[in-house]
């Protein structure tokens, strides 16, 4: 069997893949939370943000950590426009339609990038794609340590905003009633697309930790966003730390399953969690009551 | 319909049957544009149809296939085409396999509606299986650039020929120069890892690798399966370091070797040897300028042009002078192009089953690489043979076997 050390380092590899993870089910549980919808375009938007660092990298040359700084904003004013101009009116307030605005939204953006970028997987490479913190006899992956960091440090920001905000406290208002919110006089339109606008700006973040050491092409959210899911049912629907703890979780199981069991049945042991958890505790680790 | 029943029919008839009654068939050919002398006349150029997955996961490679291609139809038509058919010249007809089977067969389709001779290509072994297949419905001569899987040439297909080594041969000669280098070197080896994709080929590679290495005397210790694309080798790499064998065999493709490379230098892993067996990257100049260290003293069992060949020189330089790197795929589709040339040459016609005649009885010389003349049996090449190479410093070098060595083994690496 390995050595205690190997299956630590593996577990390791696993929590800061999952940071990642965490990050992009973060936006998702947001959305959900404060929306009550399933946005299928998550994934997509995951992939545009991706194709966006590329392209700061390959034409103009600039670090893909450096470009999160920019694209953080410009996600979300996407997220924000997206919401407000698109799925917004086309849902004719109605929930079932949003998730078919977003649905059909997925299949056009991808689309979109492969007419742009064809079926094409591209990489970018750093100097430091393949370095290591030796921790002891440890070697870590240099980008993921601060993958683990960054993702730790934007969930607290998101709980900060949140809950020290007056936006924050709208958000949460509309969130929990949203009738009694409009009452109030808070603009329920407004906070609808400022929280889609925070769930693909957390993508944003997410894309530029991405991209030192994977590689993008115009369908690769689609396996971001199934692990996402995941993390959001396991975490509780709309829970933020939730989806932080999930995320972590869910990517040690998979990077210990992937030593164990060989990476082409890694992923397994997410989806048994997923049936697991579906079947024994629906609401997931902080979901609230349904 | 009638399609079918004339398929049902023709798959009754064994391989030789087709093929004796090549000649008479060849003369009653149904295909109104083989009019054999309106197309001396006009001297109308011999469409051939080049197969390349240049987007996807195999674009690197597709890339380089094509390049080969184009380089040998330019030099053909520069030199007057094809005499028999009064110069016509070779007008290339591009298909994207886009890297998956079924776009390699929508190619094929395509191919066959523009009226192509012959079609050659395919680079990945699930390609070559389908896109062969689709040519054999409508009795078009494939030739396989790369594919190695020996299935691709057990199934009877009359259309299909492989100028390349496949699977058996390569692990066989493989296994016997690995034997014979680490012999060599007062045998450092005796355990090893075998790292494979879990697709077709690498799978497919690792079973035969699992029977054959105990035979020669090395001890398996894991055999470690990956996906393609594969996202991370950090838990590959901790396996291999767990288990700390004295050589690592990997067969995989482009990105994923190079992801093992790297992951390994990222985590101190120093084998005595990484001995790739058709590695992906292990002979590929790209991976050499990108990333010299990851790359440094890995060996490779693979095709390669004959170094000692001055017309494969001139092409290496001619191709690096492009800024391009000369993998294998360069002079494999080069050699194929030529080799095709020279049995339509010899065919006298562009008509397909006159250039399945004309390939069947080839014994070419002409090509570079280090087969000697071509000589088919049941499709394959019966000459065709890898050799080894070693990445040494910024260059790779062939090793192995001697006649056409460039350099010494280094071996177990310092």
């Amino acid at each position: 069997m390995y050595s205690p050390q190997i299956i630590l380092e593996a577990a390791l590899n696993g929590l800061m893949t999952g940071a990642v993870y965490a990050l992009i089910a973060l936006g998702l549980t947001l959305i959900y939370g404060v929306l009550h919808i399933i946005n299928f375009a998550h994934g997509a938007l995951l992939t545009c943000a991706m194709f966006a660092v590329w392209i700061a990298w390959a034409w103009l040359g600039l670090d893909p950590y450096l470009v999160i700084l920019p694209l953080v904003p410009l996600m979300f004013a996407l997220g924000y426009g997206l919401q407000r101009f698109v799925i917004g009116p086309a849902s004719h307030g109605d929930d079932g339609n949003i998730l078919l605005v977003t649905l059909g939204l997925s299949i056009v953006l991808e689309n979109v990038l492969l007419a742009l970028f064809q079926s094409d997987t591209r990489t970018l490479d750093t100097d430091y794609s393949f370095q290591v913190v030796a921790l002891g006899p440890l070697l870590l992956s240099y980008p993921r340590v601060i993958g683990l960091g960054v993702a730790v440090v934007v969930t607290g920001l998101l709980w900060l905003v949140l809950n020290r905000t007056d936006t924050g406290k709208a958000i949460r208002a509309v969130a929990k009633e949203k009738l009694g919110a409009n009452l109030v006089g808070i603009d329920v339109p407004h906070v609808y697309a400022v929280t889609f606008g925070l769930g693909c700006a957390c993508l944003a973040v997410a894309a530029g930790l991405l991209m030192p050491t994977f590689y993008v092409n115009p369908r690769i959210g689609g396996a971001f966003v199934l692990v996402a899911f995941t993390v959001v049912v396991l975490g509780g629907m709309g829970s933020l730390p939730g989806a932080l703890l999930g995320g972590l979780f869910i990517g040690v199981v998979e990077s210990l399953c992937g030593l164990l069991l060989g990476d082409s049945l890694g992923q397994i042991g997410i989806f048994l969690i997923f049936i697991a958890v579906l079947l024994v505790r629906p609401t997931g680790l902080f979901g609230a009551k349904a | 319909m009638g399609r079918s029943v004339q398929d049902s029919a023709i798959s009754g008839i064994s391989r030789r049957t087709v093929l004796k009654a090549g000649a008479a068939a060849a003369a009653f050919t149904v295909v109104p544009v083989a009019a054999p002398s309106i197309l001396r006349a006009q001297t109308p150029a011999v469409k051939i149809g080049i197969l390349q997955p240049v987007t996807g996961a195999l674009a690197h490679d597709g890339d380089l296939g094509r390049l080969g291609a184009e380089l040998a139809i330019n030099e053909i038509n520069a030199a007057g085409g094809i005499k028999a058919l009064g110069g016509a010249k070779i007008e290339m007809l591009f298909g994207d396999a886009r890297s998956t089977p079924e776009a390699g067969t929508q190619e094929v389709e395509r191919m066959q509606a523009e009226g192509v001779s012959a079609i050659v290509g395919g680079f990945a072994s699930p390609i070559c299986l389908a896109a062969s297949q689709a040519a054999a419905r409508y009795d078009l001569p494939y030739l396989v650039d790369v594919g190695v899987s020996d299935q691709i040439m057990t199934r009877g297909l009359a259309n299909t020929f492989r100028f390349s080594p496949g699977f058996g041969k390569v692990t066989q000669v493989a296994l016997d120069n690995l034997t014979a280098i680490n012999e060599r070197a007062g045998k450092p080896a005796k355990t090893v890892v075998l790292v494979h994709e879990d697709g077709l080929f690498g799978s497919g590679l690792a079973k035969l690798l699992q029977a054959e290495l105990p035979k020669r005397g090395f001890e398996i210790l894991e055999t470690i399966a990956h996906p393609t694309p594969a996202r991370d080798m950090s838990n590959v790499a901790l396996r291999i370091r767990s288990l700390n064998p004295d050589l690592v065999i990997p067969s995989n493709y482009y990105g994923e070797f190079v992801l093992l490379a790297r992951t390994m230098q990222q985590q101190r892993i120093k084998p005595k040897g990484v001995y790739a067996i058709l590695g992906g990257a292990a002979s590929n100049g790209r991976f050499v300028k990108e990333f010299p260290q990851a790359a440094q003293n890995v060996i490779d069992c693979n095709h390669w042009h004959d170094p000692k060949n001055p017309k494969a020189l001139a092409l290496r330089k001619a191709v690096e002078g492009q800024g391009k790197s000369f993998a294998y795929n360069v002079p494999l589709n080069y050699s194929n192009l030529l080799l095709l040339a020279d049995a339509i040459e010899r065919a006298g016609s562009a008509d397909r089953k006159k250039i399945i005649e004309a390939l069947n009885a080839s014994t070419f010389a002409g090509h570079i690489m280090p087969y000697g003349p071509t000589k088919f049996v049941n499709g394959q090449n019966e000459g065709a043979t890898p050799i080894n190479t070693q990445i040494q410093g910024e260059d790779i070098k062939v090793i192995f076997p001697e006649a056409f060595a460039e350099a010494k083994a280094n071996f177990p690496a310092a």
